[in-house]
């Protein structure tokens, strides 16, 4: 078995007293390409946010390359694409400029960027097909393209793991397939994917395992699910939970 | 232009350009993380610590970077809290600040000109030594902006992100606060701690109007604050008027000739591009293997 790349053991998160998972065990290995789906307010997207250590854990513990979250520094092997990108108060930023941001885990603070962090900038960009945009201004761009941007940043960095919230929510086709393909490329070249998602589209077939979070916990760890119902009418691509505890009423308007 | 023969004068200019420089170097990262009026809170902050200067008859600007530099690091702990009494834990602040402020002038029964000075700058009290403390810590404020330029753009473009790449995201923040108390005070003599916030915005809001990338912003942006400076101080010079408002006016005279021509352009070019010709639809060989 490849070695673990993720391991989260009984991890709880609450909000103000109220529980948003409870006792979450779940373990990623080397070259998986996991999907965390769930409803709106299941638990996704903290699942994965408190693996990186931005939501606090109340209770458990998360490990990151065989190294407790807290001591964990190699952040360079890890490359995050948050939901969408930031206003930044209205300062504009070149495609270009954010995406070799994506460089600082490796570079420092303190080095100057040098010819290899360009290259890496340039491939990254082709990677997702952003090359000619890399001058323009990233507010400019489309909803997806900046997502592009994003993932294009997080490639940057040449990590190993690749998390992601929710990158297709609200991306245009063309952009889900750009996506999708960068995402194939990464997955051959060895790494690792962590990817929150409502709806799968393009990125199905990549898509090595599911975890299915409904109400703060995991009710389904295995294949992505078939759609059922409604759910699996040609115009209706989300991939929903279904769990078994689920009542059935939920999906049966 | 004899005006300038005068030491008191060079050394006016001098430290305005400097001001000029370094202000919207630090400014656009205020900008970037919507905090453009955060200047003026800690130049209110800076108020208090002139006023315990002047009655502890110690360095009025000394004090004042002190005690701005503690107040920095309070509204930095309340705003990494994101508490939702922030807001009014802020207002407190500047307030009691400024109240303080008066009060210990006030107290130190020095003259009332004394007060205006540090509240709209003026030219002829910056000595020798207070030019050495502004070109002194002027550069190195301006060389900690561009060298960190790419950590400190992470971190206030997208602080999450900046986190998990490892970035030390508390120190970056903290330097932010302090270079900004500091640069609000260096700035008090010469532009004032009232108006010392308009040097660090008004030349990023200028800029970014017609630029596209954050390095080009900075640059065009450092260039305004330079001749809102210079420019300010002639005209303080010259029509007898206080520094700080003439380098303002003339930071806001830029941002209104800017935003004009920039508008202007905007309408010549879509005449120019006839509207018949959409814009191109987005591009769908974007299938990479």
């Amino acid at each position: 078995m490849n070695p673990p790349v993720i391991t989260v053991a009984h991890a709880a998160v609450g909000y103000d007293g109220r529980a948003v998972l409870r006792d979450v065990s779940l373990t990623v290995t080397a070259g998986e390409v996991v999907a965390v789906l769930g409803a709106n307010g299941s638990g996704k997207s903290t699942l994965v946010r408190s693996v990186l250590g931005l939501v606090p854990l109340s209770a458990g513990s998360v490990t990151l390359f065989d190294r407790p979250l807290r001591r964990f520094r190699q952040w360079e092997r890890i490359g995050y694409v948050p939901q969408r990108l930031g206003a930044g108060g209205g300062v504009p930023a070149t495609v270009r400029e954010v995406v070799a941001s994506g460089r600082l885990a490796r570079r420092g603070i303190l080095r100057p960027p040098g010819a290899a962090d360009r290259t890496e900038v340039d491939r990254a960009l082709h990677a997702v097909g952003l090359a000619d945009r890399a001058n323009d201004a990233v507010a400019t761009l489309s909803g997806g393209q900046q997502q592009r941007t994003l993932i294009a940043r997080a490639l940057a960095g040449r990590p190993e793991l690749l998390v992601l919230d929710e990158p297709t929510a609200g991306v245009d086709a063309a952009s889900q397939e750009a996506f999708a393909g960068a995402l194939r490329e990464f997955v051959t070249d060895g790494g690792t994917v962590l990817l929150v998602a409502h709806e799968l589209g393009p990125l199905r077939p990549v898509i090595s395992r599911a975890i299915v979070v409904h109400d703060g916990s995991i009710c389904h760890d295995g294949p992505v699910p078939e759609p059922a119902g409604h759910h699996a009418e040609p115009d209706h691509d989300h991939v929903h939970p279904h769990c078994d505890d689920e009542p059935a009423r939920l999906w049966s308007i | 232009m004899e005006l300038f023969q005068y030491p008191y004068m060079q050394r006016a200019l001098i430290a305005a350009l400097v001001i000029g420089l370094a202000a919207p170097a630090l400014g656009i990262y205020l900008v970037q993380r919507r905090l453009a009026l955060i200047g003026d809170g800690i130049g209110h902050v800076a108020l208090t610590g002139v006023g315990a200067g002047l009655l502890l008859n110690r360095s009025p600007v000394l004090v004042a970077v002190i005690v701005a530099t503690l107040g920095a690091i309070a509204i930095e702990l309340v705003r990494s809290r994101g508490r939702t009494s922030g807001d009014l834990a802020l207002a407190l602040l500047f307030y009691g600040g400024i109240a303080g402020g008066v009060m210990l002038v006030g107290l130190s029964h020095s003259p009332s000109a004394n007060l205006n000075a540090y509240l709209f700058g003026s030219l002829t009290t910056i000595s020798p030594t207070d030019l050495t403390t502004i070109v002194v810590l002027g550069v190195v404020i301006l060389v900690a902006m561009l060298v960190l330029r790419p950590a400190l753009f992470a971190v206030s473009h997208d602080e999450e992100y900046a986190r998990v790449s490892g970035l030390p995201v508390r120190t970056l923040n903290m330097l932010i606060a302090i270079t900004t108390a500091v640069t609000v005070t260096i700035a008090m003599r010469a532009v004032g701690v009232l108006l010392i916030s308009a040097l660090m915005v008004v030349p990023v809001a200028s800029a970014q109007q017609v630029t596209r990338g954050f390095r080009s912003t900075m640059t065009a942006a450092m260039a305004l604050g330079l001749f809102a400076a210079g420019s300010g101080v002639w005209v303080a010079a010259n029509a007898d008027t206080a520094p700080g408002a003439s380098v303002v006016l003339m930071a806001i005279a830029s941002f209104l000739v800017i935003a004009l021509a920039a508008a202007g352009w905007r309408v010549l070019r879509r005449r120019r591009v006839p509207a018949a010709a959409p814009a191109a639809p987005e591009p769908h060989e974007v299938l990479i293997g």
